[in-house]
């Protein structure tokens, strides 16, 4: 049992580490645009929240994967030379992840109630003081469980980087039991990998969902 | 500026306008198929989750757990390349065919992912319900299958019947992944295409098109059964 696996440990990490970068890259610019796509949906220009909105739509009635084909085919129109699929794979991703941390962002700044800020201003804060101490930290620790829950779902999602061909944990998983034909062994062991991470950011996610309830009891 | 020569005939020249037919048509077939899988086994799910015996609540969860925090093309492989070993070297799949049993294998797979997002929503739809409301139905001298039947279940659809719509949409967009196990539905016909004549951009933008229809016609459709259970004098969320 799991000889297969121990053989080829370091080949399949190896894997698990592009998945974490991969991760890691859509998360920085999946929430950084996302703040952006967040700020332009509660926008009250039309120029603004109308293509915004129209993005967030479209991009979220799409599966990833097309998405995931749509850049590593367009890209090389656009740049005029290939592109390693990692690139392509975190650009798609991010623009991708944008739209559901914009959703997030969106959600996030439209719970807090008008009462709040007029209580704000009235206690003599300025605008900015407002955003600062009031605004910010309040949206923020309303948004936090749900942006760890879409971290781990862009987690996930960045299996599906095996369909562009990038040696991602599942596409080396493929080599090897091509191979070795261990099918079993193999495809656990890339579930319980998989399942280790998710379960402990899913535990997070609730603690402070638990935290942020209890706080607004009070 | 770009020496890229656009073709979008390539969408409906034969034979790639059948083979695009036929892959929405897999695609519906899929998403269906699946979502009736997931209803029943999420609905019994997200029902054991609130029982009164801890080792049934504990089975319950545990399916959740397993399957929720596992990407879905991983449990989809698991099924299709460690399946046939798991359950005897006979059944043996078919790559690439129109529906051979990796085509089962997708229905099932995408069912089984689909029942635990299900049951989650099932769970915090019961769960949403106040123990006092338990306490003033039966004091008003309803017998329990009464409570259940004209208070409880109503009220808690009424919760569950949004996220559903959701996921729902999301169970098109999911079938998507049966393309890597040789599931010829809209995304996989979109790459044989790219495959054949080197219009990849076509192909993809042709099915995204496909999927933003879908999406629309889902989206209308459950609106329309999301209003059959409102209830009247309560405030939707």
């Amino acid at each position: 049992m799991f000889e297969a696996v121990q053989r080829n440990l370091p080949f399949l990490l190896a894997g698990f580490l592009t998945n974490l970068q991969l991760a890691a890259c859509a998360l920085v610019g999946g929430i950084f645009l996302g703040i952006l796509v967040g700020l332009g949906r509660i926008s009250r220009k039309p120029w603004v929240y109308r293509p915004v909105t129209l993005y967030v739509n479209v991009l979220r009635n799409i599966p990833l994967i097309l998405v995931i084909f749509w850049f590593y085919f367009v890209m090389p129109i656009l740049v005029g030379k290939t592109l390693h699929p990692f690139v392509s794979a975190a650009v798609s991703f991010i623009v991708f992840e944008a739209t559901y941390f914009g959703e997030i962002f969106r959600a996030g700044f439209q719970s807090i109630s008008r009462d709040l800020v007029s209580a704000a201003y009235s206690t003599g804060l300025t605008y900015w003081q407002t955003a600062r101490y009031i605004l910010v930290p309040i949206a923020f620790r309303r948004m936090l469980p749900s942006m760890i829950t879409q971290s781990i779902i862009t987690f996930q999602d960045t299996s599906l980087a095996y369909v562009i061909g990038l040696q991602e944990m599942v596409r080396r998983t493929t080599i090897v039991d091509s191979m070795e034909v261990r099918s079993i062994e193999l495809y656990s062991f890339v579930a319980v990998m998989f399942f280790a991470v998710c379960f402990v950011g899913s535990r997070i996610s609730r603690y402070y969902e638990e935290k942020g309830r209890r706080a607004n009891l009070l | 500026m770009l020496a890229y020569k656009f073709d979008w005939s390539v969408l409906w020249r034969q034979p790639y306008g059948e083979w695009l037919l036929g892959g929405i048509w897999l695609t519906l077939q899929l998403g269906f198929l699946a979502w009736i899988i997931a209803l029943v086994l999420g609905i019994f799910l997200g029902t054991i989750r609130v029982s009164p015996w801890p080792w049934l609540r504990f089975l319950g969860t545990l399916y959740v757990e397993v399957f929720r925090n596992v990407p879905f093309l991983v449990q989809l492989f698991f099924w299709f390349y460690a399946g046939p070993m798991l359950f005897g070297r006979e059944i043996q799949f078919k790559i690439n065919a129109i529906s051979g049993l990796n085509y089962y294998v997708a229905v099932i797979g995408l069912g089984l992912y689909t029942a635990s997002r299900v049951a989650e929503h099932v769970r915090a739809g019961f769960a949403s319900i106040g123990q006092g409301q338990y306490q003033a139905v039966l004091s008003t001298g309803m017998t329990h299958l009464q409570m259940y039947r004209y208070v409880i279940i109503p009220y808690a659809l009424r919760v569950i019947i949004p996220p559903l719509t959701t996921e729902f949409l999301t169970i098109f967009k999911n079938s998507s992944v049966a393309m890597t196990i040789g599931v010829a539905e809209t995304t996989f016909v979109s790459y044989k295409i790219d495959n054949e004549t080197f219009h990849g951009l076509e192909a993809t933008t042709g099915a995204m098109a496909v999927y933003l229809v879908l999406g629309f016609a889902v989206v209308k459709l459950m609106g329309f059964i999301e209003n059959r259970f409102r209830i009247p004098g309560l405030v939707s969320r």
